[in-house]
Protein backbone atom coordinates (compact mmCIF):
# COMPACT_ATOMS: atom_id res chain seq x y z
CA UNK A 1 0.00 0.00 0.00
CA UNK A 2 1.06 3.31 -1.20
CA UNK A 3 1.03 6.58 1.28
CA UNK A 4 -0.12 9.80 -0.80
CA UNK A 5 2.50 11.65 -2.09
CA UNK A 6 1.90 14.43 0.07
CA UNK A 7 3.81 12.94 3.14
CA UNK A 8 6.43 12.26 1.29
CA UNK A 9 6.98 15.52 0.64
CA UNK A 10 6.49 16.84 4.20
CA UNK A 11 8.49 13.79 5.67
CA UNK A 12 11.30 14.15 3.47
CA UNK A 13 11.38 17.66 1.63
CA UNK A 14 13.30 19.36 4.17
CA UNK A 15 15.98 16.83 4.57
CA UNK A 16 16.44 16.01 0.76
CA UNK A 17 16.26 20.29 0.54
CA UNK A 18 19.20 20.35 3.22
CA UNK A 19 20.88 17.63 0.90
CA UNK A 20 20.78 19.85 -1.96
CA UNK A 21 21.99 22.91 0.07
CA UNK A 22 25.20 21.02 0.66
CA UNK A 23 26.00 19.76 -2.64
CA UNK A 24 25.00 22.91 -4.50
CA UNK A 25 25.00 25.77 -2.53
CA UNK A 26 21.59 27.76 -1.80
CA UNK A 27 21.65 29.19 -4.90
CA UNK A 28 20.57 26.46 -6.87
CA UNK A 29 19.44 24.07 -3.93
CA UNK A 30 15.49 24.60 -4.76
CA UNK A 31 15.95 23.86 -8.66
CA UNK A 32 17.13 20.71 -7.80
CA UNK A 33 14.59 20.12 -5.52
CA UNK A 34 11.71 20.74 -7.25
CA UNK A 35 13.06 18.64 -9.81
CA UNK A 36 13.48 15.97 -7.45
CA UNK A 37 10.35 16.13 -6.69
CA UNK A 38 8.78 16.70 -10.09
CA UNK A 39 10.51 13.42 -11.33
CA UNK A 40 9.51 11.75 -8.12
CA UNK A 41 5.97 12.60 -7.99
CA UNK A 42 6.31 11.56 -12.05
CA UNK A 43 7.80 7.79 -11.17
CA UNK A 44 5.86 7.36 -7.55
CA UNK A 45 2.78 5.05 -9.02
CA UNK A 46 5.52 2.89 -10.05
CA UNK A 47 7.82 2.90 -7.03
CA UNK A 48 8.15 -0.92 -5.14
CA UNK A 49 5.96 -0.81 -2.19
CA UNK A 50 8.90 -1.58 0.27
CA UNK A 51 11.19 0.69 -1.37
CA UNK A 52 13.37 3.24 0.64
CA UNK A 53 11.89 5.74 -0.34
CA UNK A 54 14.40 8.18 1.50
CA UNK A 55 17.16 6.70 -0.74
CA UNK A 56 14.99 6.66 -3.77
CA UNK A 57 14.47 10.60 -3.29
CA UNK A 58 18.25 10.82 -2.37
CA UNK A 59 18.97 9.19 -5.40
CA UNK A 60 16.64 11.10 -7.65
CA UNK A 61 18.24 14.35 -6.18
CA UNK A 62 22.03 12.74 -7.02
CA UNK A 63 20.83 12.95 -10.34
CA UNK A 64 19.44 16.43 -10.70
CA UNK A 65 21.81 18.15 -8.52
CA UNK A 66 24.48 16.41 -11.24
CA UNK A 67 22.29 17.83 -13.70
CA UNK A 68 22.12 21.11 -12.40
CA UNK A 69 26.05 21.23 -12.10
CA UNK A 70 26.09 20.29 -15.49
CA UNK A 71 23.62 23.66 -16.94
CA UNK A 72 25.64 26.13 -14.50
CA UNK A 73 29.26 24.74 -16.01
CA UNK A 74 27.68 25.83 -19.48
CA UNK A 75 26.51 28.88 -18.28
CA UNK A 76 28.82 32.13 -18.15
CA UNK A 77 29.77 32.44 -15.04
CA UNK A 78 31.96 35.96 -14.58
CA UNK A 79 29.24 39.27 -14.94
CA UNK A 80 30.07 42.66 -13.44
CA UNK A 81 27.24 43.31 -12.23
CA UNK A 82 24.82 40.82 -10.48
CA UNK A 83 21.99 40.39 -12.09
CA UNK A 84 19.24 41.86 -9.01
CA UNK A 85 17.44 38.43 -7.94
CA UNK A 86 14.21 38.20 -6.76
CA UNK A 87 13.06 35.82 -3.69
CA UNK A 88 11.87 32.31 -4.75
CA UNK A 89 15.71 31.58 -6.07
CA UNK A 90 17.12 30.85 -2.72
CA UNK A 91 17.71 32.70 -0.20
CA UNK A 92 21.58 32.71 0.74
CA UNK A 93 21.06 34.29 4.12
CA UNK A 94 18.65 31.38 5.32
CA UNK A 95 22.04 29.81 6.32
CA UNK A 96 25.59 30.23 6.82
CA UNK A 97 27.20 31.12 3.81
CA UNK A 98 31.18 30.13 5.14
CA UNK A 99 29.81 26.22 5.51
CA UNK A 100 28.39 26.70 2.28
CA UNK A 101 32.35 27.86 0.96
CA UNK A 102 33.48 25.32 3.27
CA UNK A 103 31.67 22.59 1.64
CA UNK A 104 32.28 23.72 -1.79
CA UNK A 105 35.76 23.83 -1.55
CA UNK A 106 35.75 19.90 -0.64
CA UNK A 107 36.45 17.27 -3.35
CA UNK A 108 33.10 16.27 -4.73
CA UNK A 109 33.33 12.77 -3.43
CA UNK A 110 33.59 14.02 0.17
CA UNK A 111 31.06 15.98 -0.27
CA UNK A 112 28.74 13.99 -1.96
CA UNK A 113 29.43 11.41 1.28
CA UNK A 114 28.99 14.17 3.95
CA UNK A 115 25.64 15.32 2.57
CA UNK A 116 24.18 11.78 2.02
CA UNK A 117 25.53 10.34 5.27
CA UNK A 118 25.52 13.25 7.93
CA UNK A 119 22.80 15.29 6.32
CA UNK A 120 20.47 12.85 4.86
CA UNK A 121 21.43 10.26 7.50
CA UNK A 122 22.10 7.17 4.78
CA UNK A 123 24.05 4.54 5.94
CA UNK A 124 26.96 3.86 4.07
CA UNK A 125 25.66 1.14 2.21
CA UNK A 126 23.11 3.43 0.79
CA UNK A 127 25.24 6.37 0.15
CA UNK A 128 27.57 3.80 -1.89
CA UNK A 129 24.76 2.88 -3.86
CA UNK A 130 24.03 6.04 -4.72
CA UNK A 131 27.15 7.81 -5.71
CA UNK A 132 28.84 4.27 -6.87
CA UNK A 133 32.10 2.71 -5.30
CA UNK A 134 32.63 0.86 -2.37
CA UNK A 135 30.91 1.05 0.79
CA UNK A 136 34.03 1.29 2.48
CA UNK A 137 34.74 4.36 0.17
CA UNK A 138 32.15 5.77 0.88
CA UNK A 139 32.90 5.78 4.86
CA UNK A 140 36.22 7.02 3.93
CA UNK A 141 35.44 9.97 1.81
CA UNK A 142 32.52 11.09 4.30
CA UNK A 143 35.13 10.85 7.41
CA UNK A 144 37.99 12.82 4.97
CA UNK A 145 35.03 15.43 4.46
CA UNK A 146 33.87 16.01 8.08
CA UNK A 147 38.09 16.12 8.52
CA UNK A 148 38.74 18.51 6.44
CA UNK A 149 35.15 20.52 7.38
CA UNK A 150 36.72 20.60 10.89
CA UNK A 151 39.98 21.97 9.70
CA UNK A 152 39.07 24.43 7.62
CA UNK A 153 35.46 25.62 8.35
CA UNK A 154 34.82 24.98 12.43
CA UNK A 155 38.61 25.60 14.30
CA UNK A 156 40.75 27.46 11.45
CA UNK A 157 37.67 29.58 10.82
CA UNK A 158 36.61 29.98 6.80
CA UNK A 159 39.01 29.93 4.39
CA UNK A 160 38.86 33.38 3.32
CA UNK B 1 36.86 6.04 13.05
CA UNK B 2 33.52 6.53 15.04
CA UNK B 3 30.44 7.57 13.78
CA UNK B 4 31.11 11.03 15.21
CA UNK B 5 28.48 14.02 16.12
CA UNK B 6 28.18 16.67 13.16
CA UNK B 7 25.38 18.50 14.23
CA UNK B 8 27.63 21.19 15.15
CA UNK B 9 29.54 21.36 12.07
CA UNK B 10 26.27 20.91 9.88
CA UNK B 11 24.62 23.27 12.60
CA UNK B 12 24.79 26.21 10.12
CA UNK B 13 22.18 24.48 7.82
CA UNK B 14 19.06 24.86 8.61
CA UNK B 15 16.87 21.85 9.99
CA UNK B 16 13.34 23.20 8.79
CA UNK B 17 13.31 26.26 6.49
CA UNK B 18 9.14 26.31 6.63
CA UNK B 19 9.40 29.37 4.14
CA UNK B 20 11.14 28.03 1.74
CA UNK B 21 9.49 24.28 2.38
CA UNK B 22 6.27 25.99 1.77
CA UNK B 23 7.43 28.23 -1.15
CA UNK B 24 8.67 24.82 -2.94
CA UNK B 25 5.24 22.72 -2.19
CA UNK B 26 3.51 25.95 -3.92
CA UNK B 27 6.12 25.52 -6.72
CA UNK B 28 5.77 21.54 -7.35
CA UNK B 29 2.03 21.67 -7.09
CA UNK B 30 2.34 24.22 -10.31
CA UNK B 31 4.54 21.56 -11.80
CA UNK B 32 2.15 18.97 -11.41
CA UNK B 33 -0.69 20.29 -12.53
CA UNK B 34 1.14 21.65 -15.43
CA UNK B 35 2.75 18.31 -16.48
CA UNK B 36 -0.82 16.55 -15.45
CA UNK B 37 0.53 14.60 -12.58
CA UNK B 38 -1.55 16.21 -9.78
CA UNK B 39 -3.92 12.76 -10.08
CA UNK B 40 -5.80 13.96 -6.83
CA UNK B 41 -5.46 17.37 -5.60
CA UNK B 42 -6.98 18.29 -1.36
CA UNK B 43 -7.68 20.53 1.04
CA UNK B 44 -9.64 20.88 4.06
CA UNK B 45 -12.41 22.97 4.89
CA UNK B 46 -13.67 24.53 8.09
CA UNK B 47 -17.19 24.01 8.21
CA UNK B 48 -20.12 24.27 11.08
CA UNK B 49 -20.09 20.97 11.20
CA UNK B 50 -16.55 19.93 11.40
CA UNK B 51 -13.52 19.70 9.41
CA UNK B 52 -14.26 18.33 5.79
CA UNK B 53 -11.95 17.17 3.53
CA UNK B 54 -12.44 18.06 0.14
CA UNK B 55 -10.42 16.10 -2.71
CA UNK B 56 -10.59 16.24 -6.46
CA UNK B 57 -9.78 14.73 -9.77
CA UNK B 58 -8.71 16.26 -12.83
CA UNK B 59 -12.54 15.30 -13.67
CA UNK B 60 -14.20 16.55 -10.37
CA UNK B 61 -15.43 16.43 -6.77
CA UNK B 62 -14.58 12.71 -5.67
CA UNK B 63 -14.45 12.78 -2.06
CA UNK B 64 -15.72 14.58 0.93
CA UNK B 65 -14.97 13.26 4.30
CA UNK B 66 -16.06 14.08 7.74
CA UNK B 67 -13.23 14.48 10.04
CA UNK B 68 -14.64 11.53 12.30
CA UNK B 69 -14.31 9.13 9.01
CA UNK B 70 -10.68 9.75 9.45
CA UNK B 71 -8.76 12.03 7.03
CA UNK B 72 -5.53 10.41 6.81
CA UNK B 73 -7.16 7.29 6.68
CA UNK B 74 -9.35 8.71 3.54
CA UNK B 75 -6.15 9.76 1.79
CA UNK B 76 -4.65 6.69 2.61
CA UNK B 77 -7.67 4.71 0.35
CA UNK B 78 -7.61 7.35 -2.46
CA UNK B 79 -4.07 6.69 -2.82
CA UNK B 80 -4.94 3.12 -3.29
CA UNK B 81 -8.65 3.26 -5.23
CA UNK B 82 -7.55 6.44 -7.13
CA UNK B 83 -3.77 7.34 -7.19
CA UNK B 84 -0.74 7.95 -4.95
CA UNK B 85 -0.10 10.82 -6.74
CA UNK B 86 -1.75 13.05 -4.26
CA UNK B 87 -0.95 16.59 -2.95
CA UNK B 88 -2.46 19.48 -0.94
CA UNK B 89 -3.05 21.68 -3.56
CA UNK B 90 -6.15 24.22 -2.55
CA UNK B 91 -6.39 25.33 -5.79
CA UNK B 92 -8.96 22.85 -7.77
CA UNK B 93 -11.06 23.28 -4.98
CA UNK B 94 -11.84 26.82 -4.83
CA UNK B 95 -15.23 26.35 -6.35
CA UNK B 96 -16.24 23.89 -4.15
CA UNK B 97 -15.21 25.76 -1.23
CA UNK B 98 -16.87 28.58 -2.14
CA UNK B 99 -20.35 27.02 -2.60
CA UNK B 100 -19.53 25.15 0.46
CA UNK B 101 -19.17 28.79 2.11
CA UNK B 102 -21.85 29.69 0.59
CA UNK B 103 -24.32 26.54 1.39
CA UNK B 104 -23.45 27.01 5.36
CA UNK B 105 -24.20 30.41 5.28
CA UNK B 106 -27.85 29.53 3.64
CA UNK B 107 -27.10 31.27 0.53
CA UNK B 108 -27.11 28.58 -1.82
CA UNK B 109 -29.23 25.24 -2.02
CA UNK B 110 -27.96 23.43 -4.85
CA UNK B 111 -24.19 22.46 -5.93
CA UNK B 112 -23.44 23.07 -9.55
CA UNK B 113 -19.91 21.26 -9.46
CA UNK B 114 -18.22 18.63 -11.35
CA UNK B 115 -18.32 15.37 -9.61
CA UNK B 116 -16.56 12.36 -10.45
CA UNK B 117 -18.07 9.05 -8.91
CA UNK B 118 -16.15 6.64 -9.70
CA UNK B 119 -15.72 5.71 -6.10
CA UNK B 120 -19.59 4.08 -6.37
CA UNK B 121 -20.78 1.62 -8.47
CA UNK B 122 -23.80 -0.41 -8.86
CA UNK B 123 -26.85 -0.15 -6.95
CA UNK B 124 -25.36 2.60 -4.63
CA UNK B 125 -24.17 5.23 -7.58
CA UNK B 126 -27.53 4.40 -8.79
CA UNK B 127 -29.43 5.82 -5.94
CA UNK B 128 -27.04 8.69 -4.85
CA UNK B 129 -27.26 9.96 -8.21
CA UNK B 130 -30.93 10.50 -7.54
CA UNK B 131 -30.48 12.20 -4.09
CA UNK B 132 -29.61 15.67 -5.59
CA UNK B 133 -33.82 15.42 -6.52
CA UNK B 134 -34.49 15.76 -3.04
CA UNK B 135 -35.12 19.59 -3.13
CA UNK B 136 -33.63 22.02 -0.60
CA UNK B 137 -35.39 22.00 2.72
CA UNK B 138 -36.90 18.65 2.40
CA UNK B 139 -36.60 14.90 3.09
CA UNK B 140 -37.46 11.75 1.42
CA UNK B 141 -37.71 8.31 3.23
CA UNK B 142 -35.53 5.49 2.01
CA UNK B 143 -38.13 3.53 0.93
CA UNK B 144 -39.17 6.42 -0.73
CA UNK B 145 -35.99 6.41 -2.77
CA UNK B 146 -36.24 2.96 -2.74
CA UNK B 147 -39.46 3.45 -4.72
CA UNK B 148 -37.97 5.73 -6.61
CA UNK B 149 -35.25 3.84 -8.36
CA UNK B 150 -37.54 1.05 -9.22
CA UNK B 151 -36.42 -0.68 -6.57
CA UNK B 152 -39.23 -1.21 -3.75
CA UNK B 153 -37.99 -4.19 -1.37
CA UNK B 154 -34.28 -2.79 -1.32
CA UNK B 155 -35.14 -0.11 1.78
CA UNK B 156 -31.76 -1.65 3.42
CA UNK B 157 -29.84 -1.21 0.37
CA UNK B 158 -30.49 2.12 0.23
CA UNK B 159 -29.74 3.23 3.76
CA UNK B 160 -26.36 1.22 3.12
CA UNK B 161 -26.29 3.33 -0.25
CA UNK B 162 -26.39 6.37 1.47
CA UNK B 163 -24.10 5.54 4.26
CA UNK B 164 -21.30 4.94 1.80
CA UNK B 165 -22.04 8.05 -0.02
CA UNK B 166 -18.41 9.76 -0.54
CA UNK B 167 -19.65 13.18 -1.52
CA UNK B 168 -21.85 13.84 1.72
CA UNK B 169 -23.27 17.44 2.10
CA UNK B 170 -22.82 18.16 -2.03
CA UNK B 171 -25.31 14.73 -2.72
CA UNK B 172 -27.18 15.48 -0.08
CA UNK B 173 -27.92 12.09 1.56
CA UNK B 174 -28.61 14.05 5.09
CA UNK B 175 -32.41 14.60 3.22
CA UNK B 176 -32.77 10.86 3.45
CA UNK B 177 -35.01 9.67 6.82
CA UNK B 178 -36.75 7.02 8.46
CA UNK B 179 -40.33 6.27 7.91
CA UNK B 180 -40.77 6.63 11.70
CA UNK B 181 -39.47 10.01 11.20
CA UNK B 182 -35.93 9.61 12.92
CA UNK B 183 -32.83 10.61 11.10
CA UNK B 184 -30.84 7.48 10.42
CA UNK B 185 -27.35 6.72 9.75
CA UNK B 186 -25.16 9.10 8.47
CA UNK B 187 -21.28 9.07 8.02
CA UNK B 188 -21.12 12.42 9.56
CA UNK B 189 -22.75 11.65 12.73
CA UNK B 190 -26.17 12.66 14.01
CA UNK B 191 -25.40 15.78 15.34
CA UNK B 192 -23.92 16.62 11.47
CA UNK B 193 -26.98 15.05 9.96
CA UNK B 194 -29.70 17.19 12.57
CA UNK B 195 -27.50 20.37 11.46
CA UNK B 196 -27.55 20.43 8.27
CA UNK B 197 -31.19 19.71 8.44
CA UNK B 198 -31.62 22.50 10.34
CA UNK B 199 -29.86 25.23 8.66
CA UNK B 200 -32.21 24.02 5.36
CA UNK B 201 -35.22 24.51 7.01
CA UNK B 202 -34.10 27.99 8.80
CA UNK B 203 -32.64 29.22 5.39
Amino acid sequence: MKRPFEQLVTTYGPTVLRVCRAVLGPADAEDAWSDTFLAALRAYPDLPGDANVEAWLVTIAHRKAIDVTRARSRLPVAVDRLPERPTGEGRPEDWDGDLWRALAALPEKQRLAVAYHHVAGLPYREVAAVVGGSEDAARRAAADGIANLRAGYAKGGAPS
Amino acid sequence: MNTENTTDLLGALPLVDEEANARLHDRLVDAAERDGLLDVAYRTFDSPVGSLLLAATGEGLVRVAYAREGHDGVLATLATTVSPRILRAPGRLDDASRQLEEYFAGRRTAFELPLDRRLSSGFRREVQARLPSIGYGHTATYAEIAAAVGNPKAVRAVGTACATNPLPVVVPCHRVVRSDGSLGRYAGGDEAKHALLTLEAAA
